[in-house]
């Protein structure tokens, strides 16, 4: 596949941004600034991004509770994203979603989700949406491999297949569902042979290296486009750290970390090949670099010191009219 | 005018509201019915009890959505299609199967416009089936819009007639909120007046069905038509009954119920919910918090008893609110005789 070298820099752009975003997130959270639960994406990230690299503001994502690479990637405001994980005045939700329940409907980002297994059944409504109104639309529900076993993901791709929905399912297999191994928590031990089975093409990549998300999804994303129907890709990514910020870990083998650290950085791995194969700059991505930590920094300063919701916010927008 | 039967005035006011609006879609198990089977015939059915008979052939299946049956991804596809620019009609067949996509109703489509910080709306209605007396046992004959009306974020309708089925179910369509839409299976056949062309009816707007100024009597959905024939007959008494039909429970129209309990200083509230936490349990708490010095009598709940709905038929007929329970209810609270009216104060 030949791979567009500002398509490739955006791409970096994304991945960095939430490797910093994450990384900084995880210093705030043990300095303690950060309220509510902090589910982080380091390691992951070639995931997100090889998927919305694919994307248009108009297709949609439905995510998870561990969302913020999910809407970096998707195009999501660093600021606004800020502001709201620190639930403040300005924040993409205004500070009533939290870390959890972000969205940003104009970038078609259909929220966080902290119910397990939550969004898919909202994101094929997406999908249906696109179909209806024949705009070429396309959705995609990203799901751990610990929601891969909620009855609503099964409900989902059944109702997708029936329907030839422009849908795909997105499983990020990190390892774990919460504190259970994948190896244990997994009936049958495949989540791609499970896809299969509802009669739309399952492939397995190595989620880890953006160039396999990336080539899976145009795949994807062309049968959806083309009104063939949805898919299913499962990438695997170990996360870096645990379930949610403050996760002792002691179901994960001293040294396991460190080693994915090593050998399978998303980020590592793609600047090797994009520097060795397809021409990109050493030096300009090291700028990019020190120019994301300079948007981040300041945006945490921002939302630090933006002004918290005032008691009247409690009651406005349940209702468009009461 | 012509009669209609609330089923036929529901499918109607879904073809008037679907030409009127092309971002109308309708959603639900055997909404087309008969897909697949052998005879090759579509649209066999239109639905459980015939309500979406007629759509698909003017529609088309586009429009008119049939599923397999997965309420949760029913219930979840309707909210996401109404996020992203649909206005769906999904059906819960039976209000009973809420417990199979509760998740999607509760954390998801009632929160999304407030989570989103204001950002979403959410415009998508959920026809579902409430109500015992057919014999459909307990998993197929609840009344659960108590809880329903517990929750933040959701609209709540209980049309007692077949005017206001499509008076309201208008009202549901063109809303920009998620509205449940509880529609009684025993009910369906019965018919009044109904106009041929659209018209709405505003959510928290009750409906004064008798006048009177002895008691009132708070009713929902087929209560409602319980609760007219106990005041006609109890009028033959000289007991002036007032009936009132709040609608929708979800907003709710305090003012309107809480100016007849001043008025009458007395109330019955009729529900077929369960009694601990029903809607009679919140109606009894908006008069004794908001009208006490208004009471003459203590408030009387007739509900369904703590139990689940049995299939006996024998033993549902004691299972819901009965003519003869309401009634009973009534002259409780204006005395035993019922012949003459207590004062107080």
């Amino acid at each position: 596949m030949n791979y567009d070298p500002i398509m490739l820099l955006d791409a970096y752009r994304r991945m960095r941004a939430i490797r910093e975003f994450e990384e900084r997130m995880r210093r705030e959270v043990q300095a303690g600034t950060v309220p509510g639960f902090v589910h982080l994406y380091c390691g992951e990230e070639a995931i997100a991004v090889g998927a919305c690299m694919h994307l248009q503001d108009t297709d949609y994502i439905g995510s998870t509770h561990r969302g913020h690479g999910h809407c970096i990637a998707k195009g999501c405001d660093i600021e606004g994203l800020l502001l709201e994980i620190y639930c403040k005045q300005g924040g993409l939700c205004n500070g009533k979603g939290g870390s959890m329940h972000m969205a940003d409907l104009n970038k078609g980002m259909l929220g966080a989700n902290a119910i397990v297994g939550g969004a898919p059944p909202i994101a094929i409504g997406a999908a249906l949406t696109a179909q209806v109104l024949g705009n070429r639309g396309v959705a995609l529900a990203f799901i751990g491999d610990g929601a891969s076993n909620q009855g609503t993901v099964f409900e989902s791709m059944n109702m997708a297949a029936v329907h030839k929905l422009p849908m795909i399912f997105m499983y990020e297999n990190n390892g774990y569902a919460e504190f259970s191994g994948a190896s244990w928590h997994l009936g049958g031990g495949d989540i791609t042979r499970r896809a299969a089975g509802f009669g739309m093409p399952a492939v397995k990549v190595d989620g880890t290296d953006f160039f396999a998300v990336y080539d899976a999804m145009a795949e994807a994303v062309r049968r959806a486009r083309d009104g063939e129907g949805p898919s299913s890709i499962e990438a695997v990514a170990m996360r870096w750290y645990g379930h949610f910020e403050g996760d002792m870990q002691t179901y994960r083998k001293k040294g396991e970390v460190d080693e994915l650290r090593k050998t399978s950085d998303p980020l590592i791995k793609f600047e090797e090949r994009a520097t060795r194969d397809f021409g990109l700059d050493v030096e300009e991505l090291r700028e990019i670099d020190e120019e994301l930590r300079e948007i981040i920094d300041e945006a945490v300063d921002v939302a630090k010191a933006a002004p918290k919701p005032s008691a009247p916010d409690l009651y406005t927008d349940v209702y468009g009219s009461y | 005018m012509p009669q209609k039967n609330i089923r036929d005035a529901i499918n109607e006011t879904l073809k008037l509201e679907m030409r009127r609006d092309p971002r109308v879609v309708v959603i639900g198990e055997d909404v087309v019915g008969g897909l697949g089977g052998s005879s090759g015939v579509e649209e066999a059915a239109g639905g459980t009890f015939g309500v979406t008979a007629g759509l698909a052939a003017e529609f088309g299946r586009r429009r008119v959505i049939d599923t397999p049956i997965t309420e949760s991804a029913i219930i979840g596809m309707a909210g996401g299609a109404a996020l992203t620019g649909l206005r769906p009609v999904a059906e819960l067949m039976f209000i009973d199967f809420i417990g199979v996509c509760f998740d999607q109703i509760l954390n998801q489509i009632a929160k999304f416009r407030y989570m989103f910080g204001g950002k979403a709306r959410v415009p998508v209605v959920i026809r579902t089936m409430t109500g015992a007396g057919l014999g459909t046992g307990p998993q197929h004959s609840q009344s659960l819009y108590n809880m329903l009306a517990n929750v933040p974020g959701i609209k709540v309708v209980l049309p007692s007639n077949a005017y206001d089925a499509k008076g309201l179910l208008t009202t549901a369509i063109r809303d920009d909120d998620p509205v449940i839409f509880c529609e009684n299976k025993a009910m369906y056949l019965d018919a009044c007046e109904v106009p041929d062309e659209s018209y709405s009816i505003p959510f928290g707007q009750a409906a004064i069905t008798r006048e009177g100024s002895d008691v009132t009597v708070v009713a929902l959905s087929r209560m409602v038509t319980l609760a007219n024939q106990v005041a006609d007959k109890l009028a033959g008494e000289g007991i002036r009954v007032e009936v009132v039909d709040p609608r929708t429970i979800s907003p709710l129209d305090t003012a309107t119920i809480l100016g007849s309990v001043r008025k009458t200083g007395r109330l019955v509230a009729v529900d077929e919910c369960n009694p601990v936490c029903s809607f009679a349990s919140e109606l009894v708490s908006l008069a004794a918090c908001e009208a006490y010095g208004a009471l003459r009598s203590a408030p009387v709940k007739v509900t369904a008893p703590h139990t689940p709905v049995p299939a006996a038929p024998d033993l549902e007929q004691y299972y819901v609110p009965s003519l003869a329970k309401i009634e009973e209810a009534i002259r409780s609270t204006v005395g035993a005789s019922g012949s003459t009216v207590r004062k107080v104060g």
